[in-house]
């Protein structure tokens, strides 16, 4: 195997290799918590934080784990890893983990974090690998918080909570877009986001059978 | 030894089940004192809120203030089934530790709910003590805030009633914890449909419990208007639930002595 360079593993999920835009893994979570921008920046700090310590954990004993359990193996230490966020956010972020827990708790089942344990964690060295979980997970950060972005922009007319758009039921000038609260203006954006990208690099085109 | 044996996959299994173990159970153990601090100032806010003040404005230590002056908010222990404050000596009770969600599920602190014929909670039994926050102006009580609970479809909603002095009107509903379905059933946080409760008579003028949330728009010129609140589409068993909910704990079996004796001193 070529040597893998640490740059190009971090960097490339963003855009060459995305996660949600060319995989599309992960997208289930995309839609639930994007409506408003404050709770997909907290689910992609979140995710970035299990992805990378968890490839960074199955590396360091990818040469232990028995090949018959190593799926359940990943899924212990995923699991443990996304309790331990979830503690975190009721200590230090309680308003957002009312409303995120759920959630939170789905980064189990996110496909990415998985995909990326044993697609590239079981085979490589933990700093590589973290890197890697890293980079995959700023791939979703950035999709995450641009649905994010649009959503509650054009859904509500505020950024973060703050008004940018004044509502007209408050007396403004903007008709929020009421789809763009629904879970599917996400998948909308997504492709919309796919579409962008795949103009901009034409070879993630895939060839039409 | 070999990486694919018996032995070693049962060690693998072993020694990892114990380090994650260590580590989630060393996080919520660590972590516990903040959580809880999170939850009771969520709580304390919950309460404000009810009251109808404007709690996005006020710090924590604001809300830690006004908790403790005895002048603006007196929290008081109401033994349900008297009206009466609990006599602290008499019990065993300590005011700084009682928590009713986990008193409600205690066999000694708690009573089978008394639903015959009448509104429903949805749970079995009841908590015997609640804490009851009365709001002061200049000494006279403006308004009570009172905790209620209630099943909805998917959980049970917690949250607090806010009564004007007269211990009729409505001055706010807020619920801090709920499981119901968002844009449905979480509706129940919707400010608009919260803003629609105020002002709403809870009870006739014989003091007799006469409130409810109907299925789709109350009609303004009805008779029942005032003791009406719209029902929320596509939420009809959390609307239910919520409706049951403030109809037993404002009725004989909930709060109704203790407000009835508030007023008639």
């Amino acid at each position: 195997m070529a040597k893998l360079k640490p740059k190009d593993v971090l960097l490339n999920p963003l855009a060459n290799n995305n996660p949600i835009a060319l995989q599309v893994l992960g997208i289930c979570s995309a839609l639930a918590v994007t409506t408003k921008l404050e709770t997909s920046i907290i689910m992609a700090l979140a995710v970035t934080f299990v992805l990378g310590l968890s490839n960074a954990a199955v590396s360091l004993i990818r040469h232990y784990i028995p090949s018959s359990i190593r799926i359940i193996v990943q899924m212990t230490i995923i699991s443990s890893l996304v309790i331990v966020v979830d503690q975190f956010l009721q200590a230090y972020a309680y308003e957002a983990s009312k409303t995120m827990s759920v959630f939170v708790g789905l980064i189990i089942t996110n496909c990415i974090v998985m995909g990326r344990a044993e697609a590239f964690a079981m085979k490589n060295p933990p700093l590589i690998s973290a890197l890697d979980g890293i980079g995959n997970a700023l791939g979703y950060s950035l999709i995450l918080i641009l649905v994010g972005f649009f959503r509650e922009l054009l859904g509500s007319g505020k950024l973060l909570g703050l008004t940018v758009m004044p509502l007209s039921g408050d007396g403004g000038w903007y008709v929020p877009n009421g789809l763009m609260l629904l879970p599917p203006s996400a998948f909308f954006l997504i492709g919309l986001i796919i579409w962008a990208l795949r103009t901009w690099k034409p070879d993630q085109v895939e060839a039409e059978g | 030894m070999a990486r694919d044996s018996l032995l070693n996959t049962i060690t693998v299994a072993l020694v990892l089940c114990i380090v994650c173990s260590v580590m989630v159970s060393s996080a919520a153990v660590l972590l516990r004192p903040l959580q809880e601090a999170n939850k009771k100032f969520d709580q304390q806010r919950n309460v404000l809120s009810a009251a109808g003040l404007d709690v996005a404005a006020m710090t924590a230590t604001d809300i830690e203030a006004l908790f403790h002056d005895e002048s603006q908010i007196r929290r008081v222990l109401i033994d349900l089934d008297t009206g009466q404050p609990v006599d602290l000596k008499a019990t065993e009770i300590d005011p700084a530790s009682y928590d009713a969600k986990q008193a409600a599920k205690s066999p000694e602190l708690s009573q089978p709910v008394q639903a015959a014929g009448g509104p429903t909670l949805g749970t079995p039994r009841r908590e015997k003590y609640a804490f009851v926050y009365e709001m002061l102006t200049d000494g006279q009580i403006d308004l009570y805030v009172l905790p209620i609970y209630g099943k909805g479809l998917w959980s049970t909603l917690y949250g607090f009633l806010a009564l004007d002095g007269d211990t009729r009107t409505v001055r706010g509903i807020t619920f801090y914890e709920h499981r119901e379905t968002p844009g449905l059933g979480g509706e129940v946080d919707n400010p608009a449909w919260k803003a629609t409760w105020i002002g709403k008579q809870v009870s006739d003028q014989d003091g007799q419990v006469d409130f409810s949330i109907i299925k789709g728009r109350v009609d303004p010129q009805s008779q029942q208007a005032a003791h009406q609140v719209d029902g929320l589409s596509g939420a009809t068993i959390t609307s239910r639930g919520v409706s049951d909910a403030v109809q037993y704990w404002l009725g004989a079996d909930g709060f109704g002595k203790y407000l009835q004796q508030q007023q008639s001193p």
